[in-house]
C-alpha cells in the first residue's frame, strides 16, 4: 500500500527555510558589516 | 586581477556593488519564489512537492559554486599571493555552507512525499553530506588562523583547493552509482524546451531562482569581506597606535 501525502506541508517548510534563512543571513551579515565599519572609523577618529 | 589588491581601492568598489547585487537579487528572487509557489504548475507525477525545486536546487548549485569560488580564492592565494584572495574565500565560506544545508534540508523535505524517506545514504545525498562538513572544516581552519594573527593561511588555503575534488563527486554521483535522486535534466538550451529533460513552464522559474539567489550570494560575500577587512583595518591601527605609545614611553 502507497502512503500519500499531502505536499502543502513540505512545500511550505521548505520555502520557509529558504527565504527566512537566507533573510537571516542577509540580517546578520549586514549587521556585522555596520558594526565592523563603525569600529574602524571610531578607531581612527580616536 | 591584482589592480584591486589595494583593499581602499577594493572597498570603494564594493560599497558600490553591494547594494546593486543585493537589490535586484532579493527582487527577483522574491519573484520567483511567488512564481514557484503560485504561478508554476504542478507536476504531473510529483504533483504539487514539485515547487521545492526552486529552493532546492538553486541552493545544491550555490554550495558547488561557492567552494568552486573557494578553490580558486584558495589557488589565487598560494600561487599569486593575491592579498584580498584570503578574505574572498574566507568571506564565501559561510554563505556557502548555508547553501548544502538548505540543500539538504529542502531535499529531504521533497524526499518524503516523494520517495516516502527523509534520507538515504546514496551517493548525491553523502557526497552534498560531506560538502558541508568540508565547508564547516574551512571555516574552523579560516577562523583558526585568523585569530593566531595571519589572516591568511596556507593549510586553509591548501584545504580549500583539496576539497574542490568532492564538486565532479556530487555532479557524476547520480551517474556513477545507482540512487533514488534523479539523473541531471537541465541542460543549456532547455530554456527554449530544447534537449532538457524538464519542460520550460519548470525551467524558467527555476532560472529566475537561481539568478536571485545567486546575485544575494554575491552580495554577502562583498558584506563579509568588508567585515572582514574592516576588522583588520581596525585591529591595524590599534596595533600601530600600541606601539607609538611604546616609543613614546
Amino acid at each position: 500500500m502507497t502512503e500519500v501525502l499531502d505536499p502543502w506541508p513540505f512545500v511550505w517548510a521548505a520555502y520557509v527555510a529558504g527565504a527566512g534563512g537566507t533573510l537571516a543571513l542577509l540580517g546578520w551579515s549586514w549587521l556585522a558589516m555596520r558594526r565592523a565599519e563603525k569600529r574602524r572609523d571610531e578607531v581612527r577618529q580616536r | 586581477m591584482h589592480g584591486f589588491a589595494n583593499p581602499a581601492r577594493f572597498l570603494r568598489l564594493a560599497r558600490w556593488l553591494t547594494p546593486s547585487l543585493l537589490a535586484p537579487g532579493v527582487l527577483i528572487a522574491s519573484a520567483a519564489l511567488i512564481w514557484g509557489l503560485t504561478g508554476a504548475p504542478a507536476d504531473r507525477l510529483q504533483g504539487d512537492s514539485v515547487r521545492i525545486l526552486y529552493i532546492h536546487v538553486p541552493s545544491a548549485w550555490l554550495g558547488m559554486a561557492g567552494w568552486m569560488a573557494i578553490a580558486g580564492a584558495s589557488l589565487a592565494e598560494i600561487v599569486w599571493r593575491h592579498p584580498l584572495a584570503g578574505v574572498a574565500a574566507r568571506a564565501a565560506a559561510v554563505p556557502g555552507a548555508f547553501s548544502p544545508a538548505l540543500c539538504l534540508l529542502s531535499g529531504s523535505l521533497w524526499g518524503r512525499p516523494a520517495w516516502g524517506t527523509w534520507w538515504v545514504w546514496d551517493g548525491r545525498l553523502t557526497s552534498m553530506l560531506v560538502l558541508l562538513f568540508l565547508y564547516l572544516g574551512y571555516i574552523a581552519l579560516a577562523d583558526a588562523a585568523a585569530r593566531d594573527g595571519g589572516g591568511q593561511s596556507r593549510v586553509a588555503a591548501v584545504f580549500g583547493l583539496v576539497g574542490a575534488v568532492n564538486i565532479p563527486i556530487i555532479h557524476y554521483s547520480v551517474l556513477w552509482w545507482n540512487s533514488l535522486h534523479q539523473p541531471p535534466s537541465i541542460s543549456f538550451g532547455g530554456l527554449g524546451g530544447g534537449s532538457s529533460a524538464m519542460a520550460a513552464a519548470f525551467l524558467w522559474p527555476l532560472f529566475a531562482a537561481t539568478l536571485g539567489f545567486s546575485l544575494i550570494f554575491g552580495g554577502v560575500v562583498l558584506m563579509r569581506m568588508r567585515t572582514i577587512l574592516a576588522g583588520a583595518q581596525a585591529e591595524a591601527r590599534l596595533r600601530r597606535k600600541a606601539l607609538v605609545r611604546e616609543a613614546q614611553a
